[in-house]
């Protein structure tokens, strides 16, 4: 395998269908053992990102290469190389759960000596030892997940995609996933993930922030909490939320607010400052305010405070 | 290539197969089925038509008319009436497709030595069957009066020939003139249509409906390993149909066969190669089931039941659709079937159907080839 230690390299991919530019002009690497999240609300462009890099859409332009072949000129090495998770499940239901690994365990040409043991260990990994003879449709979502996963890396590729391997499927078993993920990535497994839930997001390695088709954040889970909320973050307390989120957007000092959970969360520029003159505000407008604190950010935050500044940047701009 | 990778797809695709009883119906007791309903059911011969006659004579003469219609084979007097209102009814409601009326004065005139006439009313809903009938009752009517001349002559004493000219006929390939053997021949067609297209466009448009296809060409399995893995089964089904259907008809229908058994194999396994290609192609083009399916009826089924020769003789077609079915690999491959079966008509005299079926073979199957990619759009 030729150059980088990079496993998959983007540069400038685009993505465009008719008029919609679903991908647009992404630059991104992800390296060996990594597991690279890549974030994003649905419609972001992230089935579409992992879709040229498996060599099943071809880039409008721009270059990607994975395991060191590129995706457009030689999809068939890229394929050799890679395991891949659809969005949908998309093994055979109406197959028997030993039937679907046989069958990608020849799709993926695993030599006859070495069937066996393989078998044993994507059954060992998906946790369905004794359930062989199950119809594939009649698992629980979790099962099946696992089973595509043990299906997808038959073959010990380097590198494996999983495009939201974990919607649909109930909060233990995403857990558990994880886990297996990794384990994978342990052994050296390049992992390149997608997923629209905040929390999964901090299990990887290194994150991408997509929207509209283009990274707005890169770095590590604590990175991007750190560096891309411009300011600090307050938690208020406080009755009724939805007047409070109004006033408070138009008032000084206050970067943006935003509702979460049963209470608000402030983007100011100085926290020490902020808090009382939060306070002395929300009570000229009448809302009733308990408890204010500094909190740390979630990546959820970091989230809304990337895509807002994008949202009101478009408005001004339009 | 990789044999590996295709006897995975193969495997797969069995076992789908085994497991879907909708396909297993489709494969194993439509064949059959349809072998029996048109060995059965589509009768083209015209035999004991209902008849009512309304005898106004009543003599010994129109007696013995009648009973020569009723024992011509074509002829059953079900009903003699004794008004014209009753025979008229008989035709409106379908009770009978002709009424006969023997005149009052008809015994008469044969005495006098003059010219009687007997009515014919035929029901003309369905042409053909009435032109058949007309043909018939004038046939049975002549032969009636060739016989009163002939004693007319004998009586006064003359020595005559019987009939100066005569037809001796033979008729040769289908002696007996059964419609069944014109017909379930050309069933192997529909079957393999049906079996190969139908099927196939439904078997590779499911898998993009489901999404499965997204997960199958992720992985390094090529097109050509795809297609053989999801054809050769479907063929190997096909073959085996129609050497079912064949038997039946051979065995079950009394069709002579007349030709080489392994003519009939090659040009069969030709024709399937022909109808996977097409449903496959359709299936890479529709993506859906629905669509597939309707047009795998639209561009196989259809041709195959009403342009081939199957029911309707190619020549007695307007000369635009003759053109039209020149393109129809079906044509062919029915002339085959009803050569060599009927006429058992040496291999050699085969080839100028034999040599368009394959080229048909040949680029229908590189075409498929080449519609299919492993991308998502």
């Amino acid at each position: 395998m030729p150059e980088d230690k990079h496993s998959v390299v983007m540069e400038n991919l685009v993505k465009q269908f008719g008029d919609f530019v679903a991908v647009d002009h992404i630059n991104l690497q992800a390296r060996e053992g990594e597991v690279f999240g890549f974030l994003g609300p649905n419609g972001a462009g992230k089935s579409t990102t992992i879709r040229m890099l498996c060599g099943l859409l071809t880039p409008t332009s721009g270059r990607a290469r994975v395991a060191g072949y590129d995706v457009g000129r030689e999809p068939e090495s890229v394929r050799q190389n890679i395991g891949y998770m659809s969005q949908k499940f998309s093994l055979y239901n109406d197959l028997k759960v030993i039937e679907n690994i046989r069958l990608f365990a020849g799709l993926y040409s695993v030599p006859s000596n070495k069937l066996r043991e393989r078998i044993e260990w994507a059954l060992g990994m998906a946790n369905l030892k004794g359930q062989e003879n199950l119809i594939t449709g009649t698992l629980p979502g979790g099962w099946k997940q696992r089973l595509a996963l043990g299906c997808a890396v038959l073959h010990k590729p380097p590198i494996i995609f999983l495009d939201e391997p974990t919607s649909g499927v109930d909060p233990i078993s995403r857990r558990q996933f994880w886990d297996l993920i990794h384990h994978m990535a342990e052994e050296g497994v390049t992992v390149f993930v997608t997923t629209h839930y905040m929390e999964e997001a901090e299990y990887c390695n290194r994150l991408a922030l997509i929207f509209r088709g283009k990274i707005v954040a890169l770095g590590t889970p604590s990175e991007l909490k750190q560096k891309s909320m411009k300011g600090e973050l307050l938690l208020v307390e406080c009755e009724p939320l939805g007047s409070a989120v109004k006033v408070l957007q138009s008032a000084p000092d206050v970067i943006d607010a935003a509702v979460f959970g049963n209470a608000l969360h402030l983007v100011v520029r100085d926290a020490s400052v902020a808090v009382p003159q939060v306070r002395k505000y929300l009570s000229e407008h009448s809302i009733t305010v308990g408890h204010i604190e500094k909190i740390r950010p979630t990546l959820e935050d970091v989230f809304v405070s990337l895509t807002t500044v994008r949202d009101s940047g478009k408005e001004s701009t339009a | 290539m990789s044999f590996t990778r295709f006897l995975a797809v193969a495997h797969k695709e069995v076992v789908q197969i085994l497991r879907d009883s909708r396909s297993l119906i489709i494969v194993v007791i439509m064949p059959v089925i349809l072998v029996l309903l048109f060995g059965y059911g589509v009768n083209l011969d015209l035999k004991g038509l209902p008849v009512y006659a309304y005898d106004r004579d009543g003599s010994q003469q129109s007696q013995d008319l009648l009973k020569r219609f009723q024992a011509s084979d074509y002829f059953n007097i079900v009903r003699v009436v004794n008004d014209y209102p009753a025979l008229a009814r008989s035709l409106d409601d379908g009770h009978a497709k002709m009424g006969i009326v023997v005149p009052w004065d008809f015994s008469q005139r044969l005495r006098d030595g003059r010219p009687a006439q007997v009515q014919a009313l035929v029901d003309g809903t369905d042409d053909n069957t009435a032109n058949v009938l007309i043909g018939y009752a004038q046939a049975v009517v002549q032969g009636y009066s060739a016989d009163i001349q002939l004693e007319w002559l004998r009586n006064r004493g003359q020595v005559v020939q019987p009939s100066p000219v005569g037809v001796e006929t033979r008729t040769w390939y289908n002696e007996n003139l059964e419609s069944s053997a014109f017909i379930v021949p050309g069933v192997l067609a529909l079957v393999m249509s049906v079996i190969g297209a139908f099927l196939t466009s439904l078997t590779i448009a499911r898998e993009w409906e489901r999404g499965t296809m997204e997960q199958l060409i992720s992985t390094p399995v090529t097109p050509a390993e795809i297609m053989l893995g999801k054809l050769v089964p479907y063929f190997i089904i096909g073959m085996f149909d129609v050497i079912v259907c064949a038997l039946i008809a051979i065995y079950w229908f009394q069709v002579p066969f007349r030709g080489s058994f392994l003519t009939l194999l090659v040009s069969s396994a030709m024709f399937m190669v022909v109808v996977l290609s097409l449903g496959f192609f359709i299936s890479v083009i529709a993506k859906s089931q629905l669509a597939a399916s309707q047009i795998a009826l639209l561009v196989t089924f259809l041709p195959a039941f009403l342009l081939s020769g199957f029911l309707y003789a190619i020549e007695q077609m307007p000369i635009i659709l003759q053109w039209i079915t020149r393109i129809l690999p079906a044509r062919y491959y029915v002339s085959v079937l009803k050569k060599i079966f009927l006429k058992g008509t040496p291999t050699a005299l085969l080839y100028p159907d034999l040599v368009p079926l394959a080229v048909f073979t040949l680029v229908l199957a590189v075409l498929a080839t080449r519609a299919f990619h492993k991308r998502l759009a």
